[in-house]
């Protein structure tokens, strides 16, 4: 379901019919995607597209079919317009070998004619430990935090950010959160592919789903876990209550059922107000509901019911 | 960082101040590079000293245009053997290395025109060359080096040479991959060293060899700086003209031909 074409004027990122294949091999097949502002999450297997698609908006791939367009411009054809908007964050490498943090994020800032001020980036990301140390010897994740802030020193508009926390310890993870909220609440959008769900799930305002090169689900987080799969509310009781008598105090797709004496399942939409109607129901009854439990689906859920839960080479 | 650090104020540097930021960048991280150094700065010191001092390959009189000093012959191979080692083998070098790392992709991205980035590595050499110049010739100086000739014939051979080796470079860089790179700038340079009149005197080769040789643009480098530096001879349009088309094909060829990733 790709997101409604409505509120196209704020897209950061629209693509339309893309298509772009490797030889034999089709990576991206008529995909199409709108990424409004703020923070938009791309999930997908390994080898889904995700990268392919993120490559082409940040114009290092031509489409074989297909628009896209960022910030309104056509990433190749538009390049030098579009170059200083975005900040880019590559999965790895992108810095001098024989460079120090400092002087390549000071570099980067000379690129752009109104850079954020470089020491405090560097203290704010942690990278003031560095010193002299060249990037070949860097720790794998100052390496990371420094090609995240050599995406966000020219101060763009939009950043592009490829698994961004990928192999960083829990701390690590949690500051370049803070950032990226940062980014968000001073106006700056992001386009961030993942792995990791709760990633997704903790910034995210919006999250496509890609799988074989196509957009298979986007929405916010809670659309996701909401409408993709069901839910349920598990209680334990005495045996033999009435079913039938509990499922028509429920509203309707939902179903209910003991799976083994005395626990019972009730699936659908579990909100606030099941709860209550299952309770109170309960209460008429005289039935004090033991060990209540609501199992909301989580992103992962979600995503492996989309995209399966084989695993794909 | 307080709130509206981050607000958007996108905008490029005015690109000669991104040429100039990239070509410095640039040379520092050649300068810092020890196997660069031992190509550019080392090697061709070391030459210049060993063979002008110790008669390891007799040089004839004549060769040395009637002086005597090895030096005399020496200084200008040595001399195209400097812009060789920078604008060919280092810049061939250090671009496949960072085609390898990303880092010409990660510039891709960024406000930096790709012709800047090209004009940013031109600049980077030159600045380098201009360093080893001073010091090779200081050293043929106090080996009682006495050049003579035109030096604006000089310049244009440098500046030619330095074109037809940095297309072989790119060339190079931007089709191997790194390793290949790596290994096959060494080699070519050593083979050049070896076969290319740099030290060892064209016509020692056999004639056969000798006319094939003389093709190569190292050997067209050396031959015209000879001829100028040591002969004072006039303008040297045979070795001017194999450089200016081994340049074309050089350029032309790794602009058809370079990925940048």
């Amino acid at each position: 379901m790709p997101a409604s074409p409505a509120d196209t004027s704020a897209a950061v990122v629209q693509i339309h019919g893309l298509r772009k294949r490797y030889g034999s091999k089709t990576a991206v097949d008529d995909l199409h995607l709108t990424a409004g502002a703020g923070i938009t999450a791309v999930l997908g297997p390994n080898g889904a597209g995700k990268t392919t698609t993120v490559e082409t908006c940040e114009g290092y791939r031509e489409p074989d079919a297909g628009t896209v367009r960022v910030l309104g411009l056509d990433p190749i054809a538009d390049a030098a317009r579009l170059r200083p908007r975005i900040g880019v964050m590559l999965q790895s490498g992108g810095v001098y070998s024989g460079a120090r943090a400092d002087e390549m994020l000071h570099h980067m800032a000379k690129l752009h004619a109104h850079p954020l001020d470089v020491q405090a980036l560097i203290e704010r990301l942690g990278l003031g430990g560095c010193g002299r140390t060249t990037y070949r010897r860097l720790s794998g994740g100052q390496q990371q935090r420094l090609a995240l802030a050599m995406a966000v020193v020219g101060r763009p508009e939009l950043v592009f950010l490829d698994e961004p926390t990928a192999g960083l310890d829990p701390q690590a993870r949690r500051a370049t959160w803070d950032l990226v909220r940062e980014l968000r609440a001073d106006g700056v959008s992001t386009i961030l592919t993942t792995h990791y769900m709760d990633e997704a799930e903790q910034l995210a305002d919006d999250v496509a789903i890609i799988d074989e090169g196509r957009v298979v689900a986007q929405g916010s987080p809670e659309e996701l876990c909401r409408g993709g799969a069901e839910n349920t509310l598990r209680f334990t009781g005495r045996p033999g209550l009435d079913v039938a008598s509990l499922l028509k105090a429920l509203p309707m797709n939902t179903a209910a059922a003991e799976l083994t004496p005395g626990a019972y399942r009730v699936t659908g939409t579990v909100d606030p107000q099941l709860l209550a109607t299952v309770t109170s129901w309960c209460a008429q009854h005289g039935v004090l509901p033991d060990r209540i439990s609501v199992e909301r689906h989580t992103l992962e859920d979600v995503f492996l019911e989309l995209t399966g839960k084989e695993l794909r080479g | 960082m307080s709130a509206g650090t981050y607000a958007p104020k996108p905008g490029a540097a005015p690109v000669g101040r991104m040429i100039a930021a990239q070509a410095a960048l640039e040379t520092k991280m050649l300068l810092r590079n020890g196997e660069q150094l031992l190509l550019t700065v080392v090697i061709p010191s070391l030459l210049l000293v060993l063979f002008s001092t110790v008669d390891i390959i007799p040089v004839s009189v004549e060769e040395t245009g009637g002086s005597g000093k090895p030096v005399d012959f020496l200084a200008p191979g040595v001399l195209a053997l400097a812009v060789m080692s920078t604008a060919f083998t280092g810049q061939a070098i250090a671009t496949g290395f960072e085609r390898r790392y990303g880092v010409l992709k990660r510039l891709g991205t960024s406000p930096l025109p790709r012709w800047a980035l090209m004009a940013a590595k031109t600049l980077a050499v030159l600045v380098t060359e201009v360093l080893q110049i001073a010091l090779l010739t200081a050293i043929a100086f106090g080996l009682g080096w006495s050049p003579s000739g035109n030096p604006l014939f000089v310049l244009l051979l440098l500046v030619l040479g330095t074109a037809a080796f940095s297309g072989l470079g790119l060339l190079m860089a931007g089709t191997l991959k790194a390793e290949a790179t790596l290994a096959a700038a060494n080699l070519v340079f050593l083979l050049l060293l070896v076969g290319g009149g740099v030290i060892v005197p064209l016509d020692k080769f056999p004639d056969g060899a000798q006319s094939v040789l003389g093709l190569l643009p190292i050997s067209a480098l050396s031959d015209g700086l000879r001829d100028v530096l040591q002969h004072g001879a006039g303008i040297p349009w045979g070795n001017l003209a194999i450089l200016a088309v081994w340049a074309v094909l050089g350029l032309g060829a790794a602009a058809r031909f370079f990925r940048w990733e």
